[in-house]
């Protein structure tokens, strides 16, 4: 194995100098020096925003650099094209897959690398066989898991023999054990010699796997290190420039009732390649926090559409609000209701992109008093949009930015911001932090543990097990379309939510079934 | 040098403003190239295309009866448009409420009463409606494409009018001649400016363009078919209905095209004839986008539209230059407007590099 501790050779296989990229209304790179020696996983650590994604789009050639260099084992080269990043030796998993669903395996790798299909999968057997990357060739894509699906992408990119591996965030799709056996993958790549760029804003998985790390703030390099030297606060701390604050979660409320209840809920996909959901059954009450934990595309989505009224449902009485059957209600009938939905995607579904924010702020606040006999009463939209932006310190010019100037944390937090000022009974909200920054991720949950104990029954969904974990009282795994019942964060661990997720359920715990109880 | 366009952060409110300018600046230019090379004095040419038709009173109410139901019609569409219903059969909803509106005129030929333009105006409103209901059923009901079914059936209009005119509403007395009998006084709208055929039909597009502008700019319903035309899952999460979206939608562009249609036999026409539009409810979608989706850019393009239709016509008849001439500069005109819009979204960069990244062998 290539010792990683030792100083790295005197010529890196990969080296950016003063690499410097502007667009139209920021700075993304600013004069960005990076090293990654042979046999080197390197860690490109930093918020979302601070320029690690145009960072690695200009080594892939998908981008072009305003200023600077790149050197490729000593010797400058031209990358203008991520085909002549391939032939330089430079390979790349995104964070999004390109796969084509109706393809197999084999076919969607035929399409970047060249060779017989027959061949073709005697070589993908071999090389998954030898990193621990089993994929079935002959499967057609769309019944892969996302695990898989990331194997296949890894896979296309090995056969393509790169010295060099990027990967942009790889983990944020994954199920702890995967994560384990990714990991594991990694090192023996490193061992043979390939180096890895790992992309990533998750601390402990940098510090378990990383040689070497270099931290991205606002465009700049603000520190090249040894991230097993350091501390999880210290990498904050260069990564955001304070500390980091925890949500603080005292114990929850004694009197407290049944706000949502959902059960024996079973409901067809709706698409193709939609889940189905198969007698679900959960309950939420005032003042707690339900988390639903899960990889994505494992029927979330589907139930979130359900609760929230998009999808409506038979018989009324599958889904309870506050009392009431809710099943056949749409979505403005549950908001006058008490309900609240915070929804994964922000724009185009939680927000209208060109349009203000305070225009926004009608689409679901509409019911405090901003509109009268049909009109729309515009100096309320915007009074409640200013409110918004200065108590969720959104930054934005005012409420006649137009939502889509926002950067994604600022609308979410006017997005979280605009749910919880109307004072729900329940709130829903999806991803909650997906793709923040640290800080905000640590504003919004510490917001919602702030609803909690002021009586609000929360629903959080969230591919984040340390995020559950952190604010929740009970957590419930989704897999395959199916929940587990919800049990009190102290009566599990990640260990075995972890287990959960990959679809190893529990033999009916006793505990877990009686809804609420702690 | 290389140029690219580069999109802006945020629409660039000067260039809101500078481009009709450009626009008309880079017309005038080309048009001044495109008459020198057809043997005309520029100036001249000019001259009688934009100000000729508009110099004597007669061409100002000319000009404002065909930018009427160009502007009505505009208006309704647009608010589908935003809406992202595409009804692109304004024409035959024209056509329906002008058989409507003639019918009644026809059966009440003689009475005096006053209440008979009213019941015209209702008559045609509805038959627009109506003629726009068939593809908001099939739309919302079948998810059938408004986009055809509305086209099919404006030439399913055109030929129940031609049926109409040669057969049941045909003037018993006028030689065979396809067409109605000529509207008696009750069925007409009043005349405005002795001396010209301007009339109070014209007063509609008024009415409309103030009415649309209050809904698009200060109703929660507008808002809900805008939010539905820009971000559907965003209407969905709010709870907006698309079906509704999807029938008010047609329903009002049905009722502005109808209404378009009356004006045109209670007013210039005076009876229903073959061809009652001379494809107003086509043009219309494009004076809807020159207007850039705005009721009072509306005006100002169907004010536009009706002068390049008047000027095409003197050039014609003064210029003696061939129809295919002025339907060129008319094309000129649009485009170099439409055009000079992409600046408001986008900007020109030079595509500089000084680096050894991204050079090209």
């Amino acid at each position: 194995m290539t010792e990683p501790s030792m100083q790295p050779p005197a010529v890196p296989r990969l080296a950016l100098r003063g690499i410097t990229k502007v667009y139209p209304s920021v700075v993304a790179n600013d004069a960005i020096d990076l090293d990654v020696g042979p046999g080197e996983i390197h860690a490109l650590l930093g918020e979302n925003g601070a320029g690690k994604s145009t960072l690695v789009k200009i080594i892939y050639g998908v981008v072009r650099a305003d200023a600077g260099e790149i050197r490729w084992d000593g010797r400058p080269v031209s990358i203008d094209s991520p085909g002549a990043a391939r032939r330089v030796g430079i390979g790349m998993v995104f964070q999004h897959f390109s796969l084509f669903e109706t393809l197999t395996v084999a076919e969607n790798i035929s399409l970047a690398v060249p060779g017989a299909l027959r061949e073709l999968s005697t070589r993908i057997a071999e090389l998954s066989q030898r990193y621990g990357l089993p994929v079935d060739p002959r499967r057609p894509v769309h019944t892969l898991s996302v695990g898989e699906r990331q194997r296949v992408e890894i896979v296309r990119c090995l056969l393509q023999e790169p010295k060099l591996l990027i990967l942009d965030e790889p983990t944020s799709v994954l199920p702890p054990l995967a994560v384990d056996r990714l990991f594991g993958t990694l090192r023996q790549l490193a061992a043979e010699g390939c180096s890895i760029l790992y992309i990533s804003h998750k601390l402990d998985e940098i510090q378990s796997l990383c040689h070497a790390a270099t931290v991205l703030r606002a465009g700049r390099v603000t520190g090249t290190v040894d991230p097993r030297r350091e501390s999880a606060q210290s990498l904050a701390r260069m990564m955001i420039g304070k500390d980091l604050p925890a949500a603080a979660h005292p114990e929850p409320a004694v009197d407290r009732q049944e706000r949502l209840v959902v059960s024996g809920l079973s409901l067809p996909a709706d698409d193709p390649f939609g889940t189905r959901l198969t007698d679900i059954t959960l309950s939420v009450h005032s003042g707690e926090i339900v988390g639903i934990a899960g990889v994505s595309g494992n029927g979330q989505k589907e139930l979130m559409t359900v609760l929230s009224g998009e999808r409506l449902v038979e018989p009324p009485e599958a889904v309870r609000l506050c009392g009431v059957p809710a099943g056949r209600l749409g979505p403005r009938l549950r908001r006058a209701r008490g309900l609240a939905f915070v929804p994964e995607e922000r724009l185009g579904r939680g927000a209208v992109p060109p349009v203000t924010l305070a225009e926004n702020a009608l689409l679901t606040a509409a019911h405090l008093d901003m509109v009268r006999s049909g009109f729309v009463r515009v100096a309320q939209t915007r009074a409640f949009a200013a409110r918004c932006i200065q108590e969720f310190d959104v930054k934005a010019s005012g409420p006649d930015a137009a939502a889509r100037s926002l950067s994604g944390g600022n609308l979410q937090r006017y997005l979280v911001g605009r749910e919880i000022l109307q004072q729900p009974k329940v709130l829903l909200v999806s991803q909650p932090t997906w793709g923040l920054d640290v800080g905000a991720a640590a504003f919004i949950r510490q917001r919602l543990v702030d609803m909690r104990n002021a009586g609000t029954a929360i629903l959080v969904v969230s591919e984040e097990l340390e995020e559950l974990f952190e604010i929740c009282d009970r957590i419930a795994v989704m897999f395959g379309g199916r929940l587990t019942p919800a049990v009190s964060v102290k009566a599990t661990s990640v260990a075995e939510i972890g287990a959960w997720m990959t679809g190893l359920f529990p033999a009916e715990r006793a505990d877990a079934t009686a809804g609420g109880r702690r | 040098m290389r140029l690219r366009l580069e999109s802006r952060p945020e629409p660039s409110r000067a260039m809101l403003l500078a481009s009709p300018v450009i626009a008309t600046s880079l017309t005038l230019a080309a048009g001044f190239v495109l008459f020198l090379a057809l043997g005309q004095r520029p100036g001249a040419a000019l001259h009688t295309f934009f100000v000729t038709p508009v110099s004597t009173w007669n061409g100002v109410a000319e000009l404002l009866l065909k930018a009427a139901p160009l502007v009505l019609i505009a208006q309704g569409l647009t608010i589908g448009f935003r809406a992202n219903v595409w009804n692109i059969g304004a024409e035959g909803q024209l056509i329906l409420g002008a058989i409507a509106a003639s019918a009644l005129a026809i059966r009440f030929d003689g009475t005096t009463s006053a209440w008979l333009l009213p019941a015209m105006v209702a008559a045609g409103i509805l038959g627009g409606m109506a003629w726009a209901a068939v593809p908001a059923f099939l739309r919302a009901r079948f998810h059938a494409n408004e986009i055809l079914v509305t086209l099919m059936l404006t030439y399913v209009a055109g030929l129940l009018l031609s049926y109409l005119v040669h057969g049941p509403m045909r003037d018993p007395q006028g030689l065979n001649f396809p067409q109605s009998i000529l509207f008696g006084e009750s069925a007409l709208f009043v005349n405005l400016l002795a001396g010209t055929r301007l009339n109070a039909s014209v007063l509609f597009a008024l009415a409309v363009t103030l009415g649309a502008w209050i809904f698009v700019t200060r109703t929660f319903a507008g808002y809900q078919m805008l939010v539905g035309g820009l971000a559907p899952l965003a209407a969905r999460y709010a709870g907006f209905s698309e079906t509704r979206a999807v029938w008010s939608a047609l329903l009002i562009g049905g009722a502005a095209a109808g209404l378009a249609g009356v004006g045109e036999v209670a007013g210039p026409l005076g009876q229903l004839l073959p061809t009652v539009s001379p494809g107003y409810g086509f043009a219309a979608i494009i004076v809807a986008f020159v207007g850039r989706l705005h009721p009072f850019g509306i005006v100002a393009a169907g004010l536009l539209m009706s002068l390049l239709y008047l000027g095409g016509e003197a050039a014609q008849i003064a210029l003696q230059v061939p129809y295919a001439v002025t339907s060129l500069f008319q094309g000129l005109l649009l485009f170099c407007l439409l055009g000079s819009d992409i600046f408001v979204f986008y900007r020109v960069r030079r595509a500089h590099r000084r680096s050894p990244i991204g050079g090209r062998p």
